[in-house]
């Protein structure tokens, strides 16, 4: 029964247990759960969440928690491709650690990666205190959830750019630079534009990952409503206050954000894939 | 003038070079490096003796070994889903794999606090399934099974994005070639296809454990927070930093950080000695 959803009949064995094993513990572990959201927000009904997104509370949350994400995702992108670009072309004492190091926000837990930060971004803590003397508040501020956002979307944009780069052809780059082409005008025209589809989805990855983020941003984000409270916050605020209905709302809004770009990231993997046959 | 003309044409010139290193080297350092040097530090920073004996106060104690359950328990079932997937995904065509691999991703986009939220109207004691476990004496929410379940949902395509790449890179004909004489399903799987994605699989499972047991956003929600019974060591952590216990605090984060540093020294080790295994691991 299960080989019918075949495109071809195959040799292999397995295909109804590994799918039947894959298609259960996805519905039980996943789908149910993003189903039982959807349908206590079916049940709320669309008038009543958007009375709840449309709080100016909830509103300044939502808002923050996407601008801030946008922007450090915009950082990552441009740090990103910088530092595959030399974790990839440069041979230099370090280049290893460097690279294993890109790892680190993945693997280090945000808990740890938070109360970290805050230490030393904290007024009076090591680096805090430099930017103290400024006058540059980091910590408690919008700057700190900024920060907090850089690091957990670090690895994304890397480690989408570096295996492109790593598998790009000198001999395009040769042609411009024999045509004429300076290395920058090399760089600008050829090679960004063949890193572009990869960069994006890290861009795009990066961003989902910092809407959502919680664990590394509370420690640092000082917490005030309409100023420095993000969405994921609000969500545990509700909950703690047994508001159900509200606490949904908010997620259905996230959840929302989460599909479109996980959608974007599709399309994007799709048009590279076109532009990448094209060549 | 000639040392430039001999420069290669595929290269930046030497200033620009240095200073794009410089930049990677000091932005990495203030990122990613000093929070990490911090961890210890805090942790060591009343010495040796106050930071051990911090791991053994019964809340600790309690949160580490809550910890070692939950990743004992989902850690594994993770790991069979992911090579059940890989291989449903990487050895059969069929209608609807660019829809599942998209579906099995999914956790990666969702907020973790989304996730704990999704869990905790599912069975929470308001909601039908929940009230009724309840009653049958197995709470979910606020107990280990929620935990459990949180930590599945977080760490669901970990290991799965691990061995699907390789997989694929890695094709059929080997498999084919052992059924073609005769050998049975299992054996093919466990004499053919495990040796051939054994490393990416461990360091799956590395990731998947460091994940695990460093998860905090959904556990936060579906734990209730209690003290001694469903804090884990994440909770833990936050907790002692809200009471000021700051040596307390970071010697349990340095523990976590220890485990975060063990995973990725293996996987640099691994891709050293098995480059051609993890390569085929383009993406995070």
């Amino acid at each position: 029964m299960t080989s019918a959803f075949l495109r071809q009949r195959s040799p292999m064995p397995g295909f109804g247990l590994t799918m039947g094993l894959t298609i259960t513990m996805l519905s039980l572990i996943v789908l149910l759960p993003i189903g039982a959201l959807l349908c206590k927000g079916a049940s709320f009904g669309a008038g009543n969440i958007w009375e709840v997104v449309n709080r100016p509370r909830t509103w300044a949350a939502l808002f923050l928690s996407f601008r801030l994400a946008a922007f450090a995702a915009l950082f990552n992108l441009v740090f990103g491709v910088m530092l595959a670009w030399v974790l990839v072309r440069y041979r230099f004492p370090g280049r290893r650690i460097l690279d294993a190091a890109v790892d680190l926000p993945f693997a280090l837990p945000t808990a740890v990666a938070g109360i970290a930060l805050t230490t030393l971004y904290a007024p009076n803590g090591v680096f805090g205190q430099v930017f103290a003397g400024l006058g540059w508040r980091i910590a408690y501020t919008q700057w700190g959830i900024f920060l907090a956002l850089i690091f957990v979307g670090l690895p994304f944009v890397v480690r989408t750019v570096q295996p492109v780069l790593e598998t790009m052809d000198h001999e395009v780059e040769e042609a411009s630079a024999t045509l004429g082409a300076g290395r920058w005008l090399t760089i600008r025209r050829i090679i960004l534009p063949m890193l572009l589809p990869a960069a994006l989805t890290g861009f795009a990855l990066s961003l989902a990952r910092a809407v959502g983020e919680y664990g590394s941003v509370i420690f640092i984000a000082g917490n005030i409503p309409l100023k420095t409270e993000i969405a994921p916050l609000l969500i545990v605020i509700q909950l703690e206050e047994f508001n159900y209905d509200a606490a949904a709302a908010i997620g259905i809004a996230m959840l929302a954000i989460s599909f479109t770009l996980l959608l974007a990231i599709n399309l994007l993997q799709i048009w590279s894939r076109r532009r990448i046959g094209d060549v | 003038m000639t040392v430039a003309a001999l420069a290669p044409v595929t290269s930046e010139r030497p200033a620009v070079r240095f200073t794009l290193i410089a930049v990677a080297v000091v932005g990495m350092a203030l990122l990613v490096l000093a929070p990490l040097v911090v961890v210890f530090a805090e942790a060591l920073a009343q010495g040796w003796t106050a930071a051990l004996d911090s791991l053994s106060n019964k809340d600790a104690q309690s949160a580490i070994r809550l910890t070692l359950t939950v990743a004992a328990i989902a850690v594994p079932m993770n790991a069979i889903f992911g090579v059940a997937a890989a291989w449903a995904i990487t050895k059969f065509d069929f209608h609807g794999k660019a829809i599942l691999i998209t579906l099995i991703d999914l956790p990666f986009s969702v907020s973790p606090v989304v996730a704990g939220l999704c869990i905790v109207l599912l069975f929470g004691a308001n909601s039908s399934v929940g009230g009724w476990l309840v009653t049958q004496g197995y709470p979910v929410v606020f107990a280990l099974p929620g935990i459990v379940l949180a930590t599945l949902f977080i760490t669901f395509p970990v290991v799965a994005r691990e061995l699907i790449p390789l997989m694929i890179e890695q094709g059929r004909t080997e498999e084919e070639a052992a059924l073609t004489l005769g050998a049975s399903g299992w054996h093919t799987f466990w004499t053919v296809t495990l040796p051939n994605i054994r490393w990416a699989l461990l360091y799956g499972v590395l990731l998947c454990n460091a994940r695990a047991m460093g998860e905090f956003g959904a556990i936060a929600v579906v734990s209730g927070r209690i003290r001694g019974q469903t804090a884990t060591m994440p909770i833990t952590i936050e907790m002692l930093y809200n009471e000021y216990l700051s040596v307390a605090a970071f010697t349990l984060a340095a523990v976590l950080a220890l485990l975060a540093l063990v995973t990725l020294a293996l996987k640099t080790a691994l891709e050293l000695r098995h480059a051609d295994q993890i390569a085929a691991i383009g993406h995070p």
